[in-house]
């Protein structure tokens, strides 16, 4: 059985699913990316699915349970790169991927995580933007 | 509705294993874009395709899947015949209700798959095992 | 109905031996028919190709179009087809330019007046047929193809994606939406937001009279494959008719922002943007 890589990229797991998944490679993967997030401590995890021609509801399960138990370990979870066929086919499916966070591509997807958590990736312009923030709501 | 001239030898493939699903969706890929499918169109299909062929692999203990290219004299097509000797499905309606499962799965599969088709017909009873036909036309 | 082998023969024969007068006579009768709108060297060419083409394949053995001697023939027939149905032509006058050689041949063989040379004249014009519906069917093709490029021009025509901000593209939809054409805009509207990299769309409905339960159905199911994808979509432009039937057909437009106009929309989405991506954060949340 084939295995789906992770790499560790400074704070964030990325896993990048480059092949058409057997439902075990996907349970799998699952497995195994619950395992890293405890092992290395990350607090995100990105999964690029450009690559993915079709998502059906097997691995849509899979990405919701992966982003629960993500939630669960204090990790959260992006998932990006989702092809428009792929988008259209998944309403039409009337697969909804509730509590599932999405982003256009992987730089999307890390600036995402980052707004998530401002405590640990404040690179001190947050803080300015947190302002204008505040003004716009309050206006 | 369904009918249409078959072009061809209709490829057959087998569903005994994981791997098999991914085969069936393989070869529903390349038999769509051989048939001139739009690409949302040929997602669509891989996409029911891949349902169907893990409701025949879980549910039916495996069968097999052939795969055809039709004409319909208008519109060309792909046709796909999913068969088992499982146990068959007793309450057809609930089963094709959303949500609805036996499986622990997501009960997406029989109903998401008819919306993704344009022709769906289902012929199962007690015993008699389960034979579903899905033909998605070109537009 | 088939040349024999004879006949074939004899044809190449007749068409080599006399081509200078042949060709004479049969561009002089198309030029009559085409009126002058196509020039005469270019006719002249046509008309050689098509003579040579004749020749190579009855000297191959062909006994009708479809044998694998006469494939350049067919070739060169098609390649006047598709450029007379190009250039305006009709269909009878791009057939006339085959058909005149039954004329010319005519005039070749009606001196000797006997029973073989009247058979050869039958045989070789029910070739000369094949030739003419062979043409017409090409003619017919180009121009069917040529109508569905133009459907396909005026559908992309029509529905313009353009990235209006860094971040931002909108489509301005106007026109009567059906489903098909409903279709085709979100399609192009998701690639293009893959493609710029866009988080935000902004839909502009001014443009568009009516909506039917469809067409809002593939408004709403855009909207909710966007999200999917990570990106938001605004609807701007709505009028009060569309408002009306949204409410009447019982459609459900829930959570998707809606904005009076594309000027408001983009407001919105600048005020969106303006802020640190965990005002974004906080507003998914909510």
């Amino acid at each position: 059985m084939e295995r789906v890589p992770v790499l560790k990229i400074g704070d964030i797991l990325l896993v990048s699913i480059q092949l058409d998944m057997s439902d075990q490679t996907a349970v799998q993967l699952q497995d195994d990316l619950a395992e890293r997030i405890v092992s290395t401590g990350c607090h995100g995890v990105i999964i690029d699915i450009t690559a993915l021609d079709i998502v059906d509801s097997f691995v849509g399960r899979m990405l919701s349970t992966i982003a629960s138990i993500s939630k669960v370990l204090d990790a959260e979870t992006v998932v990006v790169g989702m092809r428009p066929a792929v988008a259209i086919t998944l309403v039409e499916l009337g697969l909804s991927l509730n509590g599932i966070r999405t982003a256009l591509n992987v730089e999307r997807g890390m600036e995402l995580i980052a707004a998530a958590r401002p405590d640990e990736y404040d690179d001190g312009e947050g803080g300015d933007e947190d302002a204008d923030d505040e003004t716009t709501d309050t206006r | 509705m369904t009918t249409g001239v078959d072009l061809g030898h209709p490829q057959a493939q087998a569903i005994q294993s994981d791997e098999d699903v991914v085969r069936v969706r393989q070869l529903v890929r390349t038999v769509a874009v051989a048939s001139k499918l739009s690409l949302v169109d040929q997602t669509k299909l891989v996409t029911a395709a891949s349902e169907l062929a893990r409701n025949t692999l879980v549910y039916g203990g495996g069968g097999t899947a052939e795969v055809a290219a039709v004409d319909n004299g208008r519109r060309r097509g792909v046709r796909i015949l999913f068969a088992d000797d499982g146990p068959g499905i007793a309450d057809l309606d609930l089963a094709l209700t959303d949500g609805y499962t036996t499986g622990g799965g997501l009960g997406l599969g029989l109903s998401g798959a008819r919306r993704l088709v344009d022709d769906f017909t289902i012929d199962t009873g007690p015993g008699r095992g389960t034979r579903i036909t899905v033909t998605k036309w070109s537009r | 109905m088939a040349l024999r082998a004879e006949e074939s023969s004899r044809l190449a024969g007749l068409l080599s031996e006399h081509r200078e007068r042949v060709t004479h006579r049969w561009v002089e009768l198309v030029a009559n028919s085409l009126r002058g709108r196509l020039s005469q060297a270019e006719l002249r060419r046509q008309v050689e190709d098509l003579h040579r083409g004749m020749i190579e394949a009855a000297q191959g053995g062909a006994l009708d179009l479809e044998s694998e001697a006469a494939g350049e023939l067919r070739a060169v027939l098609a390649e006047l087809s598709r450029g007379r149905a190009r250039q305006g032509f009709t269909a009878t006058e791009t057939a006339v330019s085959v058909y005149a050689l039954k004329d010319a041949l005519l005039e070749l063989m009606e001196t000797e007046a006997d029973a073989d040379t009247l058979r050869d004249y039958v045989a070789f014009s029910s070739f000369v047929d094949q030739m003419g519906l062979f043409t017409f069917e090409s003619f017919v093709r180009t121009r069917e193809s040529l109508i569905a490029d133009q459907a396909e021009q005026l559908l992309e025509l029509s529905t313009p994606v353009v990235k209006i901000w860094e971040g931002v593209v909108a489509v301005p939809l106007v026109g009567t939406l059906d489903s098909a054409r409903a279709q085709v805009v979100m399609e192009r509207l998701l690639q293009t937001l893959v493609d710029t990299g866009s988080p935000y769309a902004i839909i502009d409905i001014t443009g568009v009279p009516a909506v039917d339960t469809q067409v809002a159905q593939h408004i709403l199911k855009t909207v909710v494959a966007a999200r999917l994808m990570g990106a938001d979509c605004i609807i701007s432009g709505i009028r009060p008719q569309i408002a009306q039937t949204i409410v009447a057909l019982g459609i459900e437009f829930g959570d998707i922002a809606t904005k009076a106009s594309l000027a408001d929309a983009l407001r919105h989405v600048l005020r969106l943007t303006g802020v640190t991506t965990s005002r974004r954060q906080s507003r998914r949340e909510s």
